[in-house]
């Protein structure tokens, strides 16, 4: 069976991680009489994967160039505290623009954190494990002078419907009109890459594997419109209640996702990361700039931090420095489990997408279940360990 | 007629350790010159000093009559200077079209790779080489040694290299992919290619080389022409480190 599935084309890797997600989803609906699929559990479900799967798409480009970031958690820290205090202290949260330009501070200051483990990192040659720890503390340390611990609050109301509730989400009508442009986007780009290999008469996967492909995963955005569409916005009251649609972060995290996906696999920058993941020596020999690629992956991962530090507060309407403890944990489990390989030079944006779908997924169940946060950490602790033992299995079967 | 490539006393010290000491020698078109020493002797250091590997600590390099200094190996190959490491260099997780063009992607009009052209192009010169190495999507940590040979190879061919620096090229290679390589350095001499070779193989070196430059403790013992000198002369030079008694 691996065989035909490889000829087609098919990741075995991903093709058995969503395998996996699917029973796993069967498992929890059955587990919860049917509460998890809900379209309201699920709508929910789609918010909270936006958070981990933002910092997991950055993560797996610092994993496959065989660096580290654990200081992510943090770095959502302050710079949630860096809009929050921007909003609330300096410009006024009802100011107008104020909440665009604290997005840009805040943005700006996750990457100068990037840049500052960065720079250690791939210029001062120390491993990144050590530095990121270092982050870590500091970073926390830093979001509590912010605001000498306070927590910040209100936040903007244009800048609350970032995060997806009350009126954060686009409506039925543009849900399924960009659910209609995405499958369009899914079945051009495939049509297009048969036309440019066979342009070079170049080995091609068989026709209905590829339409196979595109149908499954236009299937898949479909039907998550349709989901979200079916759970009524609530407060609408009077009148037919109108469907939420797609969530605002769940565009944010299309957006970074499509993005990091097509330089991965299609820019100079992504091949560079890829290549000095397989081999550094390779790469610096091979005259890439092998330090500056570093630096940007750690100022990216700063960037994508910041997007998950204005979802986490806009969603709680505030700024604490306690918010993002333990994201670094569900990151990097969403990274690994997506199938990014700690050996480097191996990982994918769609693996980590399903990786944080997965996590998100089962911490979802357990509270739906009612699991104290306790076993849920032992719980989602023992997936993370499963997952970088399937990656060494893997690791060991390729290298035979 | 001026060299394609002079070194003049060039040096490199690490440390305390003169890994190259005040080395002069040089290469001319459609040469192969031969580098031999022990291990340690410097050999490796020289070649990495010419292909922006370490800058010199003293000393010139001259290519095609012009000084050069070159600060990344990226400067070295936009001199015509391509090296084949005995590493080979290669990213092992990505395929023969990727390292064949890393560092020098082929884009479309968009700044994009195109993926299709880079393959399209790396079959065409891979498979002058090795017609029977076809499957362009494989990594190159499933590949064979000689396949593996085969695309480091053809990295430098692809680029018109002038000067090829071949670091122990069939150290790893069976009898028939031996063969392959040492075809092909006949070959690019003919076409008017400089070679510095790096060998340990007698017989190799016999059958390729114009000249060779022995080296022992980062120092040039000498440089002859190999049609002077038996294997006895040679060996005797590298083990002995003293010129070869007239």
């Amino acid at each position: 069976m691996r065989g035909w599935l490889e000829e087609a084309g098919f990741d075995p890797r991903f093709t058995s991680l969503v395998v996996a997600l699917a029973l796993i989803w069967a498992a929890l609906a059955f587990a919860t009489d049917g509460i998890f699929l809900t379209p309201r559990n699920l709508y929910n479900l789609s918010i909270q994967t936006c958070v981990t799967a933002i910092m997991s798409c950055g993560m797996v480009y610092l994993i496959v160039a065989r660096q580290i970031d654990l200081s992510v958690g943090s770095q959502i820290a302050f710079t949630g505290m860096v809009i929050a205090f921007v909003q609330t202290e300096w410009l006024g949260a009802e100011a107008p623009f104020a909440w665009v330009a604290s997005i840009a501070i805040g943005i700006a200051a996750g990457m100068v954190l990037g840049a500052f483990q960065g720079w250690w990192t791939a210029y001062r040659g120390l491993p990144a494990f050590l530095v990121t720890l270092a982050g870590y503390l500091m970073f926390r340390g830093a979001a509590f002078l912010v605001a000498d611990g306070q927590t910040l609050a209100p936040l903007s109301t244009a800048y609350q419907r970032i995060g997806g509730g009350i009126g954060g989400s686009i409506g039925t009508a543009w849900s399924w009109a960009l659910g209609a442009l995405a499958c369009a986007g899914v079945i051009a780009q495939a049509v297009y890459a048969r036309r440019s290999r066979a342009r070079y008469n170049a080995a091609m996967a068989p026709v209905w594997a590829d339409a196979l492909k595109a149908g499954v995963t236009c299937a898949a955005l479909l039907a998550f419109v349709a989901v979200v569409c079916a759970y009524p916005e609530p407060g609408a009251a009077g009148g037919a209640p109108e469907g939420k649609g797609i969530g605002i972060p769940v565009l944010i995290l299309a957006a970074v996702a499509v993005v990091l996906a097509i330089v991965a696999r299609r820019t100079r920058f992504g091949r560079h990361v890829f290549a000095y993941g397989g081999n550094p020596e390779a790469a610096f020999l091979s005259g890439l700039r092998t330090k500056r690629v570093v630096l940007a992956l750690f100022v990216l991962m700063g960037a994508l931090s910041a997007l998950a530090a204005v979802i986490t507060t806009s969603r709680l309407n505030s700024g604490t420095h306690s918010i993002g403890q333990m994201a670094e944990l569900y990151v990097i489990a969403a990274t690994v489990i997506g199938g990014t390989s700690f050996a480097g030079g191996i990982g994918t944006i769609p693996g980590a997408l399903v990786g944080a779908l997965m996590i998100q997924s089962l911490d979802n169940g357990m509270v739906l279940m009612d699991v104290s946060s306790a076993y849920r950490q032992i719980f989602i602790g023992l997936i993370l360990i499963a997952a970088v033992w399937l990656d060494a299995i893997y690791t060991r079967r390729i290298a035979r | 007629m001026t060299p394609l490539v002079e070194f003049r006393a060039v040096s490199k010290h690490f440390g305390g350790i003169h890994a190259v000491d005040g080395v002069s020698c040089s290469l001319h078109e459609g040469e192969v010159v031969g580098l031999l020493g022990h291990n340690g002797a410097g050999k490796s250091t020289l070649i990495k000093v010419l292909a922006g590997v370490f800058p010199p600590d003293a000393g010139e390099i001259v290519v095609r009559g012009e000084a050069r200094s070159f600060e990344s190996p990226a400067e070295a190959r936009e001199a015509g200077i391509e090296t084949i490491y005995q590493t080979l260099a290669l990213a092992e997780n990505l395929d023969a079209p990727a390292n064949l063009f890393l560092g020098r992607e082929l884009l479309t009009p968009w700044r994009t790779l195109d993926a299709d052209r880079m393959e399209h192009e790396a079959l065409g010169v891979i498979s002058r080489l090795n017609p029977v190495f076809r499957d362009m999507k494989k990594p190159v940590r499933a590949m064979s040694g000689g396949q593996r040979q085969t695309v480091a190879i053809a990295r430098a061919l692809y680029f018109n290299a002038r000067i090829l620096i071949m670091d122990e090229p069939c150290a790893a290679l069976g009898p028939a992919e031996s063969r392959m390589v040492l075809d092909t350095i006949r070959r690019l001499k003919a076409e008017g290619i400089g070679i510095f070779l790096i060998s340990h193989d007698m017989g190799d070196v016999f059958e390729v080389c114009d000249r060779v430059t022995v080296m022992k403790n980062g120092a040039v013992v000498d440089t002859v022409r190999v049609a002077d000198v038996t294997e006895e002369d040679v060996l005797a030079m590298i083990i002995l480190g003293e010129k070869r008694r007239k």
